[in-house]
């Protein structure tokens, strides 16, 4: 309990915050209403009216809920219009880039801590890769995969979900490669062991805590990769294209509707991935 | 078949030869590191114009790095424009209010340990969300210059920053706060003479997360609407016209961008947190 009475506080500041905002950003085009039809508005009035608008500046948290809730239970998960169908669509994209960017990093990992020529030459590269805004290839990335003839929109969103997902993996197993220390290094020597069993038994095992803690990361950026791939996609599904969508028609209820979704659905992953590290810890012993 | 034997011999060449240098004694000084990295660059380069041109790939596709790079030079002055609307009034001014926010309210919050335990796991899970997806709402308010793409950038780079800032301003030894006691130095001494300086190598860990941040928020919210000129602006355009040479000639821009900035941070990084054993290790 003594950490919720902080967070919960918090998170009442933001939501008054919020209603505040909401109050104040609506409030001009109440006003600009009235002024067309001569009528004069109190504050009173004013309130009211902010909290139900057609297409608000910024929409009260009830507002958006309601829009979430009916996004979500309104028509049936197949339909277009269900924030579930293209939260699915979001999720698979998201999951395909996440396993390539995972299996991508841990091999490199792998090369690079095996081999110095490749930590001399590929690092750096790995490293100003991430340096470089992958936004910027996100629409080249799409309209080639389209001209060689991969009609499967899943893939190009896949590659760019996997290129901001790899980097955290990467930097994470080399640390927990080179974990172990000397003396254990030492004694796996004297036991004569070869370099396949010296890794299989003494560096992976070290290496799974950064391993899981680099997870968290990379599915967080799997998503906002997924989400940025389906942006210049011509807005077709996925929650990235709901939100294109949105602000294309002026209709901000259905952008924030996915902003909410999507940030649901990261935090879902984010619980999961945490969940499954701790089993994993557990079943491995290692203290909580 | 003459370019893509030739890549491929280069590739193996240059390869054979940065295994030579790495196991060599010149390997493991820091000229000998950036050969090896500079020679695995150019490889990359002749293997890509060599797959390109063996292969006849058309440029509306993948133009090699041959057809690029004059490009980037006869069309500097258009680059230039991107170059400013988009960095310079996007991503840095974004960049150095977030900071600057980041900055300020870190240290307002820093009194109080109750909103501290209560902001640090809501900025931890917020820096995680895909807060990209607001671009189109702060687009919407702030319209389609270059303010509404440094508000992007601001909420991008804000809770990074806070998180290690915050995390930072209490990583301070037991020993030097008894220190700092027996001294009976004010707050403010303490603040300025201890704490500032013990949370640095955490700052310059979030200001280097949020250099990259911030390009990318900058781009994305052009993708939402922007004048005619700006690097998101300009890749999306270009990507319509299939003008391929353009596209990877500003995402070659953005990429020095991102270096440098990446580049500059890391260079202040050094002389602020040069004492910082992970700085030390490096100057021996």
């Amino acid at each position: 309990m003594g950490r919720a009475a902080p967070i919960l506080t918090v998170l009442c500041g933001i939501f008054v915050l919020w209603y505040l905002a909401a109050i104040w950003m609506n409030a001009t085009w109440v006003y600009d209403q009235a002024s067309r039809s001569n009528t004069s508005v109190t504050l009173a009035q004013v309130i009211p009216q902010t909290m139900a608008q057609e297409r608000p500046l910024l929409p009260p948290p009830h507002q958006v809920a309601q829009v979430l809730w009916d996004g979500v239970t309104g028509q049936a998960v197949t339909s277009k219009r269900s924030l579930v169908y293209h939260g699915y669509v979001t999720l698979r994209g998201t999951m395909m880039g996440f396993a390539l960017g995972t299996l991508l990093g841990v091999a490199l990992a792998m090369a690079i801590v095996r081999f110095r020529v490749m930590e001399l030459s590929v690092m750096p590269w790995a490293i100003i890769s991430q340096t470089i805004p992958i936004v910027a290839l996100a629409p080249m990335i799409l309209t080639v995969s389209n001209q060689i003839g991969i009609d499967n929109r899943e893939v190009p969103k896949a590659i760019i979900a996997a290129y901001l997902s790899f980097f955290p993996v990467l930097v994470s197993m080399i640390k927990g490669l080179r974990s172990p220390d000397q003396m254990q290094l030492d004694l796996l020597s004297t036991y004569g062991a070869s370099e396949p069993q010296t890794f299989f038994k003494l560096r992976l095992p070290a290496s799974l805590p950064y391993f899981f803690a680099s997870l968290k990361v990379a599915v967080a950026a799997a998503l906002v990769g997924t989400i940025i791939g389906e942006l210049p996609t011509g807005a077709v599904e996925g929650l990235g294209a709901r939100m294109l969508i949105g602000s294309q028609f002026g209709e901000p209820l259905i952008m924030w509707a996915a902003l909410f979704a999507a940030a649901i659905l990261a935090g879902g992953l984010i619980l999961i991935v945490g969940w499954i590290e701790r089993a994993a810890r557990a079943r491995m012993g290692v203290p909580a | 078949m003459t370019w893509l034997v030739g890549a491929v011999v280069f590739w193996l060449a240059a390869w054979a030869m940065n295994v030579r240098l790495a196991a060599s004694r010149f390997g493991a000084t820091r000229a000998g590191r950036i050969t090896v990295a500079a020679l695995f660059g150019v490889t990359l380069l002749v293997l890509w114009e060599g797959l390109v041109r063996g292969f006849a790939v058309p440029t509306v596709i993948l133009p090699g790095p041959s057809v690029i790079g004059p490009k980037i030079v006869s069309s500097l002055p258009i680059l230039w424009g991107d170059f400013v609307q988009t960095v310079i009034r996007g991503a840095l001014s974004g960049f150095a209010i977030g900071a600057v926010a980041a900055f300020v309210t870190a240290i307002a919050i820093d009194r109080s340990p109750f909103l501290q335990k209560g902001l640090l796991p809501v900025g931890n899970f917020v820096s995680a969300l895909p807060i990209v997806g607001l671009a189109p709402v702060l687009v919407m308010w702030f319209g389609f210059d270059w303010q509404s793409k440094a508000a992007v950038v601001v909420v991008m780079v804000f809770f990074p920053l806070l998180v290690n800032m915050v995390a930072g301003l209490q990583a301070t030894d037991r020993l030097h706060r008894d220190l700092m006691e027996t001294y009976s130095a004010s707050y403010t001494q303490r603040l300025l003479k201890l704490r500032l300086p013990a949370a640095m190598p955490f700052v310059f860990n979030g200001l280097k997360i949020a250099a990259t941040l911030a390009l990318i928020g900058a781009i994305v919210a052009e993708f939402f609407g922007s004048p005619i000129m700006g690097m998101g602006f300009r890749i999306s355009t270009e990507v319509g016209k299939l003008a391929l040479d353009m596209v990877w000639a500003t995402i070659a821009v953005a990429a020095m961008a991102g270096s440098v900035l990446y580049g500059l941070i890391a260079l202040i990084e050094s002389r602020v947190t040069f004492w910082h054993p992970s700085q030390r290790s490096k100057s021996q």
